[in-house]
């Protein structure tokens, strides 16, 4: 805040705000990442699959959800439709976030949505304001935020073994707890705790009659379902 | 197809859906605002997918793991994020101790 209106501030300075920024988030992620790879190895994932998957995939949610229904033989299809639901929330992000970058290259624009998480995405936005935001600070951020991810998730993998089983220490259910914690924030209002109820109580009943990984598709349905239904009357009242 | 090419084929298949969720929106811009009953269900898309992923672990497995999620939850509406995950792992460890 101390530059005046006129002067553009360096891209030293922008990018170590993106780190200033993302800071907090790179240290929750970081228990996040080492479970990953602990859970993962576990499951029968090597170390390249690993790096592989929080390299390419990137998404803490995904994976997490993919190792706990990952089995052999491996179910794509369920993991693909997982994976589809889980991240179908970033087709709302990035279109939120593409007309503030729409200044920057097309391969830099595509480079930096591919490591568009939840968190990178929401200082982007905050510091963005509606208005553009600059490259050192965006791919900055993103490539911070990255090698965070890839280097927890490859901990996690490499010292998942010699720990042990992670049921031992409770580590499975960091995963249960970090998903109660990231539903609660979405439960905001009425119809969002309705739909939390109906999915959980709709993927309950399809884990015990057809079994995993239906459930997640179940629960998943339902609850989109019953958001529809309230959401759109909301709607049409306000 | 052996197990090592299809979590080849399932990581690079998560890719490809991930990395099109994030890319269509460059494609859509601003254009792309949903409204009504279509806004509603994508923004219940979140919360309804973490739900039905732990709905099992947290309803059918034991008692340990659904008071341990009781507790998670009351704790969730409070605390940040990693005493959340810290009070589930110590709850559970506990329970499961207690009641196995």
């Amino acid at each position: 805040m101390t530059a005046a209106p006129s002067f553009s501030p360096s891209a030293t300075a922008e990018i170590r705000q993106a780190i200033v920024d993302i800071a907090p988030a790179m240290v929750a992620a970081a228990p996040i990442g080492l479970l990953y790879g602990a859970l993962a190895t576990a499951k029968g994932m090597d170390v390249v699959d690993v790096l592989l998957a929080s390299g390419l995939i990137f998404a803490g949610g995904a994976q997490l959800a993919a190792v706990q229904i990952w089995s052999y033989p491996v179910p794509i299809v369920a993991l693909l439709i997982s994976t589809l639901l889980i991240n179908a929330r970033y087709i709302l992000m990035s279109a939120s976030l593409a007309p503030k970058v729409a200044h920057l290259p097309l391969l830099g624009r595509i480079l930096g949505f591919h490591v568009l998480a939840d968190e990178n995405w929401a200082m982007s936005e905050r510091r963005a304001g509606g208005g553009r935001i600059s490259a050192p600070y965006f791919f900055g951020m993103g490539t911070v935020f990255w090698i965070n991810w890839m280097s927890f998730s490859l901990i996690g993998a490499l010292t998942g073994p010699s720990i042990g089983d992670p049921t031992r220490y409770g580590a499975d259910f960091a995963f249960t707890a970090m998903f109660i914690a990231l539903t609660a924030g979405f439960a905001r209002s009425r119809t969002s705790v309705l739909v939390i109820v109906a999915a959980a109580g709709a993927a309950a009943a399809a884990h015990l009659t057809i079994g995993a990984p239906w459930h997640v598709l179940a629960g998943a349905l339902t609850g989109i379902v019953v958001a529809a239904v309230l959401g759109g009357e909301t709607e049409t009242a306000a | 197809m052996t197990d090592q090419t299809a979590t080849l084929l399932a990581i690079l298949g998560m890719a490809a859906v991930t990395f099109g969720c994030r890319i269509s929106g460059l494609l859509l811009g601003a254009r792309f605002r949903p409204a009504g009953r279509l806004r509603a269900a994508f923004d219940a898309i979140p919360p309804a997918v973490l739900t039905a992923v732990i709905a099992p672990t947290v309803l059918v497995t034991g008692w340990a793991e659904t008071l341990a999620a009781a507790a998670t939850i009351a704790v969730a509406f409070r605390a940040p994020m990693l005493a959340t995950i810290v009070t589930g792992v110590f709850a559970v460890v506990v329970l499961r101790h207690g009641l196995g």
